[in-house]
């Protein structure tokens, strides 16, 4: 069904870009560059309406690494990016990152206190927080009867054949390090090394290491424990109510997709009127309830139910000992290659 | 000079795209980039090719790439030579071939991710296999995330590269050929084993290395159906390269794994050569 609708969506797009080329005019064009099915589907024509003068055309990628690329090639002046936390550090290294002039951006000042000043953008001048959540194991009840809270139970030989993980190095690896009592980002040889070990250790348990098929199969009741986002464990949850979502208690990894200008764009004021828009509390509101996952914005949040509100797998309480025991993924180079070997050790 | 005027866009073409890219490449295996943002000659690269997981993955996508190969010319070999047979007789009878090729030729059209994403539909738990062997009463096949699955994967996606040059091939066998061998007292067989498979040998050669070669260095199969369990050579390259600092790497494994493609078609045509010699006689 989501896809159907996706896919929709992508016709819509693609539709209303051929027909702003038709039309062509005075108008400013602003172009916003996000993730697919990553905003409520009225909200651009809600923005062009407010502002007739502004023309948004909306372009859409499968993953950071390739907004990245585009983004670099220069191909299309961008106005606006939806980047993840290490894609921000890593561009704004680069000096891909345009500051914003936050007197533009009154909206911003709505983003929780609590999503501020982490390591991507320690004094907040190139983005604003758009939606965040936490990584965490997705079980089943009827399957798994103990209390999940732990990474111990995804090393348990009772769940053997039973555990879905991510192909994904950096997650994979940053599970192992959290496991061994390591801080996610250890560039430390030796903490990698354990690391490295406890994964090989896991890997006669695991049935398999993929990406989004873990949503349909664990829907499916394919296996007991998986890897995923928070905002993936509430859509699976929502399909089938066996499903649960932990985080466990040695921490976790908290992440965060942001709006940020590139320096590609020509239309910085247009940019930034269009992120304060998004931070509007209304907006905020109606893309956090079609998207699913968590809003940073705390003036939308309080506009939720109680029951949303409160549901601790989606907003857990932002207490300081919560936030001391998760972590921000940070950029760093060297460190990506490392991980690499480590993981073709791990399944080559 | 017309002519060669001709050739120019393609010559072009080629520079841009194939020759371009390869010395790139080359530039890269052979270097790496250091802080200071200099880069320097090194033979490093190829030394970390030949880390043990490396090296085990490439044996492993050879082993897998064999298997495949041999399974798609077991599948693919009678099935070019029914159709060949067929559209044989039906031009000597003066209609048109049968258009059975066709079939062969379609799936090609479509895009690979489609047919990838629809056997899964197939193998995954409680798919089409699952509820074609419970309704049988039989046991549960579960193959997926396995060697043989990738396999599968493979023939399925490279079988019409086996099946279209051998019939290409077969198609052209001189009918009086075999007329001659049947009169001078051969059965079947030995018509097929004498006269037939020699005489198809350049499409069956040419079909190994269409479908080898491609094999060996796929990686969104085993994606697909190795559920990371494992690695092919494809897939680490493919891991390098997505990482800044891997492209140096990735680069050297990728000139090895194309100096062994060289080396393979090279064993083939010599193969292939032998043999016309020997036909000869």
């Amino acid at each position: 069904m989501k896809k159907i609708v996706s896919f929709i969506l992508v016709f819509c797009l693609i539709a209303s870009i051929a027909l702003s080329f038709a039309g062509c005019s005075s108008k400013t064009k602003l172009f916003v560059y996000n993730v697919g099915d990553y905003i409520h589907p009225d909200v651009v024509s809600m923005f062009e309406a407010e502002n007739p003068d502004i023309k948004v055309v909306y372009e859409i990628y499968d993953s950071n690494e390739d907004m990245h690329m585009k983004v670099s090639s220069k191909a299309s002046p961008y106005d606006v990016i939806f980047p993840s936390d290490y894609m921000l550090e890593q561009m704004i290294d680069e000096g891909k990152i345009n500051k914003l002039d936050f007197n533009n951006i009154p909206n911003a000042q709505n983003v929780d206190a609590n999503m501020k000043g982490f390591s991507f953008d320690p004094n907040n001048e190139y983005s604003v927080p758009y939606m965040w959540g936490t990584m965490g194991i997705l079980y089943n009840k009827k399957m798994v009867k103990e209390e999940v809270n732990s990474w111990d139970i995804l090393w348990n030989e009772k769940y053997k054949g039973n555990i879905y993980m991510l192909n994904q190095e950096r997650d994979m690896v940053s599970i192992a390090l959290k496991k061994c009592g390591f801080s996610m980002n250890s560039d430390n040889d030796a903490e990698l090394k354990e690391a490295e070990k406890a994964l090989i250790e896991q890997k006669s348990l695991v049935k398999a290491y993929c990406g989004d098929e873990i949503k349909d199969n664990m829907i499916n009741g394919g296996a007991a424990l998986a890897i995923v986002w928070s905002g993936d464990a509430y859509y699976c949850i929502n399909q089938n109510p066996d499903l649960a979502y932990a985080i466990p208690s040695e921490g976790s990894n908290l992440w965060f997709d942001c709006m940020a200008v590139p320096t590609t764009s020509t239309h910085k004021a247009e940019a930034e009127k269009f992120i304060d828009f998004m931070s509007r509390p209304d907006i905020a509101k109606l893309n956090a309830e079609y998207i699913g996952y968590s809003t940073a914005n705390e003036k939308a949040k309080e506009m939720f139910d109680e029951n949303v509100k409160n549901d601790k797998q989606r907003y857990p309480d932002l207490s300081e000992d919560f936030l001391e025991k998760m972590e921000v993924f940070s950029y760093n180079k060297k460190r990506n290659i490392k991980l690499t070997e480590i993981w073709t050790r791990v399944i080559g | 000079m017309y002519k060669k005027s001709l050739s120019y866009p393609h010559l072009v073409w080629m520079t841009l795209f194939v020759v371009a890219p390869m010395i790139i490449i080359l530039i890269y295996a052979f270097t790496t980039g250091s802080d200071d943002g200099q880069v320097y000659f090194t033979l490093e690269n190829f030394v970390k090719f030949f880390d043990k997981t490396n090296v085990k993955s490439f044996f492993n996508s050879i082993w897998v790439s064999f298997i495949s190969v041999a399974v798609c010319f077991l599948l693919g070999y009678p099935a070019a030579y029914i159709l060949a047979d067929k559209d044989r007789r039906r031009t000597m009878a003066g209609k048109k071939p049968t258009g059975l090729l066709m079939l062969f030729i379609m799936p090609m059209w479509m895009n690979v991710m489609l047919k990838l994403y629809s056997w899964l539909a197939i193998l995954n738990p409680g798919g089409l296999l699952h509820s074609f062997t419970s309704m049988l009463g039989l046991p549960d096949i579960d193959i997926m995330n396995t060697y043989t699955a990738v396999v599968l994967g493979t023939v399925y996606d490279y079988i019409p590269f086996m099946i279209l040059p051998i019939y290409s091939v077969l198609i052209k066998i001189d009918t009086s050929v075999i007329e001659a061998a049947q009169d001078l007292g051969a059965n079947p067989l030995k018509v097929f084993l004498k006269v037939v498979l020699p005489l198809s040998l350049p499409g069956i050669v040419s079909g190994f290395t269409m479908v080898f070669l491609p094999a060996l260095t796929a990686f969104y199969i085993v994606d697909f159906f190795g559920g990371g369990q494992f690695m092919l050579i494809g897939n680490v390259i493919e891991r390098y390269f997505s990482n800044e600092l891997g492209r140096n790497i990735g680069s050297s494994i990728s000139i090895i794994l194309m100096l062994f493609a060289f080396l393979s078609m090279y064993l083939m045509r010599f193969f292939n050569k032998s043999n016309r010699q020997m036909s000869k006689f």
